[in-house]
């Protein structure tokens, strides 16, 4: 056998495997989501029905809160933690990363240990505070799962930052807002916008923690569920299915081209 | 003194982030392990619960083990030889077949189960088989694995030392077993790690793929969520975390070091 056919040898159980189980399968679902009443007008249907537009604006809005919460409080901590040494740093950093092997189910049924009918909050204050079923513990559980993906790729980021501009920027003058502002946030920000993206991309296609919490709330991945189970309106889910995942893979196409890292989108 | 005071505001929200992961996680654990958790502790701390998951879940913890053991395999066996395949032919076409590969990574699982069931739903023996799991399993992890071997055998000179083993006389195949295999181990290594952790913790495939009398630890999760009391829930939960945070650890242990060794 020649160098080139081994090579060639070496490929084929995964081109095989790829074309089986991906090509082949993404293929049908496209097809799949022509086939309804409304053929490929259904694509229009996404955006005129008031059903499917709110659940994208719903969707879309609690992703970018979740993406600006976990932005906001992940920098601050990566920041802190990789410009400070003292002793427990190693604990917070194990502590804010845990949750990366975490499935979205196990975040949605912590989230309703916190704010459930028999949660910690409900619990300690007075009156019924159940908010683990709202939107509000539907962001909370994508908070939960951003802020360790976004905490890495901001830490990896800091720590290639060039401690000694900041001084320059001190001795010259500049206050600590003007220093994270004029040169702490521009030297972040590729990475800022990668864990950004990384943050939307995981939040809008989040369906473990949705499962969990959201079964009052239409977001697209709970919509996609229940228009594939229960009404059986396979042509919609799919539709539903390729938007979503086109949106999320060109999010993390521009991740991954700003940074250049693969934190495992998941959830 | 504004520098101490920015320094104490880093600080309370570093502690509110860990209070925030980690409060719910301690409550979890004890609630596995306390007799009446709307009574509190004060109720008394028990195994029983986890007792009940053994006895509830058994099946389920050790259909995600053997999944788990089943999609390395088939990972290494594909990934193993792609990853070279890969690294000895770096162009466009290479780039692109590892771009498509990588859809898994950032297209939701639940459009990837979508799609498999489209095409395969009507094969009934493939579809009520766990052979149909393990492929949505192999779809999600293979792009870990072929990346994290491909970093390791980009960052060596592959093409010297195998003209090097050529001219001795080695064959592709000795070549391959010989050195590209010890050479790319701590990359095999972590990608091990990487596809048996994140096997055992699907959910958003394996809750579309699995059959009634196929489930996995996470559908056996979603499943006690929604239908058993919160110890049982709790007690399963921590029987998870006492699976998966040792792997997580011995993950993270070995990407940095493939890391280290890939730069």
């Amino acid at each position: 056998m020649t160098n080139r056919q081994f090579v060639l040898a070496c490929l084929t159980p995964l081109f095989i495997f790829s074309l089986a189980f991906l090509a082949l399968p993404l293929i049908r679902l496209f097809l799949a989501s022509g086939e309804g009443e409304a053929g490929w007008a259904i694509y229009l249907d996404i955006l005129r029905k008031p059903r499917y537009l709110n659940t994208l604006v719903l969707t879309v809005l609690v992703s970018l809160a979740t993406t600006f919460a976990a932005l906001a409080i992940s920098t601050t901590a990566g920041m802190f933690l990789s410009r400070n040494r003292f002793r427990g740093r190693g604990v917070l950093l194990s502590v804010l990363t845990l949750p990366l092997a975490f499935p979205g189910v196990v975040i949605g049924f912590l989230i309703i240990l916190l704010g459930g009918r028999q949660g910690l909050v409900n619990q300690l204050t007075p009156g019924h505070v159940v908010f683990a079923y709202s939107v509000v513990g539907l962001f909370l559980g994508y908070l939960y799962f951003s802020i360790p993906r976004v905490l890495l790729t901001v830490m990896a980021a800091a720590e290639k930052l060039d401690p000694s501009l900041e001084e320059a920027a001190r001795t010259m003058g500049a206050s600590p807002y003007r220093v994270v502002m004029d040169v702490i946030v521009p030297g972040l920000m590729p990475s800022l916008i990668a864990s950004g993206a990384i943050a939307f991309a995981t939040a809008m296609g989040a369906f473990g923690t949705a499962f969990t919490l959201a079964t009052n709330i239409d977001v697209i991945p709970m919509v996609i569920y229940t228009e594939f189970t229960l009404s059986a309106n396979i042509a919609m889910a799919a539709a539903l299915s390729i938007v979503l995942g086109i949106v999320t893979w060109a999010l993390l196409l521009i991740a991954r081209s700003l940074s250049g890292t693969t934190v495992a989108a998941g959830g | 003194m504004f520098k101490s005071k920015t320094k104490i505001l880093q600080l309370t929200v570093t502690l509110t982030a860990c209070a925030f992961l980690l409060i719910p996680t301690l409550m979890s654990v004890l609630a596995g392990v306390t007799a009446n958790y709307f009574k509190g502790v004060s109720s008394g701390l028990t195994l029983k619960w986890v007792y009940k998951v053994w006895e509830l879940y058994a099946d389920s913890i050790f259909l995600s083990l053997w999944l788990a053991i089943a999609c390395l395999i088939v990972t290494l066996i594909i990934g193993l030889p792609a990853a070279y395949g890969l690294a000895r032919h770096p162009g466009w076409l290479s780039r692109l077949l590892e771009e498509f590969i990588s859809l898994p990574l950032a297209v939701p699982g639940l459009a990837l189960a979508l799609a498999l069931l489209q095409l395969y739903g009507s094969m009934k023996g493939f579809r009520a088989s766990w052979t149909f799991i393990l492929v949505g399993h192999v779809l999600y992890t293979l792009p870990f694995m072929v990346r994290s071997i491909l970093a390791v055998l980009a960052a060596m000179d592959l093409k010297t030392l195998e003209e090097g083993a050529a001219s001795l006389g080695a064959s592709p195949w000795q070549r391959f077993r010989d050195i590209v295999v010890p050479n790319a181990m701590p990359g095999i290594l972590a990608g091990a790690l990487t596809v048996v952790t994140l096997s055992i913790g699907e959910f958003n495939l394996t809750w579309m793929l699995h059959t009634p009398y196929l489930k996995t630890l996470p559908v056996g999760l979603a499943d006690s969520y929604a239908s058993m009391r919160l110890e049982v829930a709790s007690a399963y939960t921590l029987v998870f975390f006492v699976l998966i945070v040792p792997l997580l650890m011995a993950m993270q242990w070995a990407s940095g070091r493939a890391q280290r060794i890939a730069k």
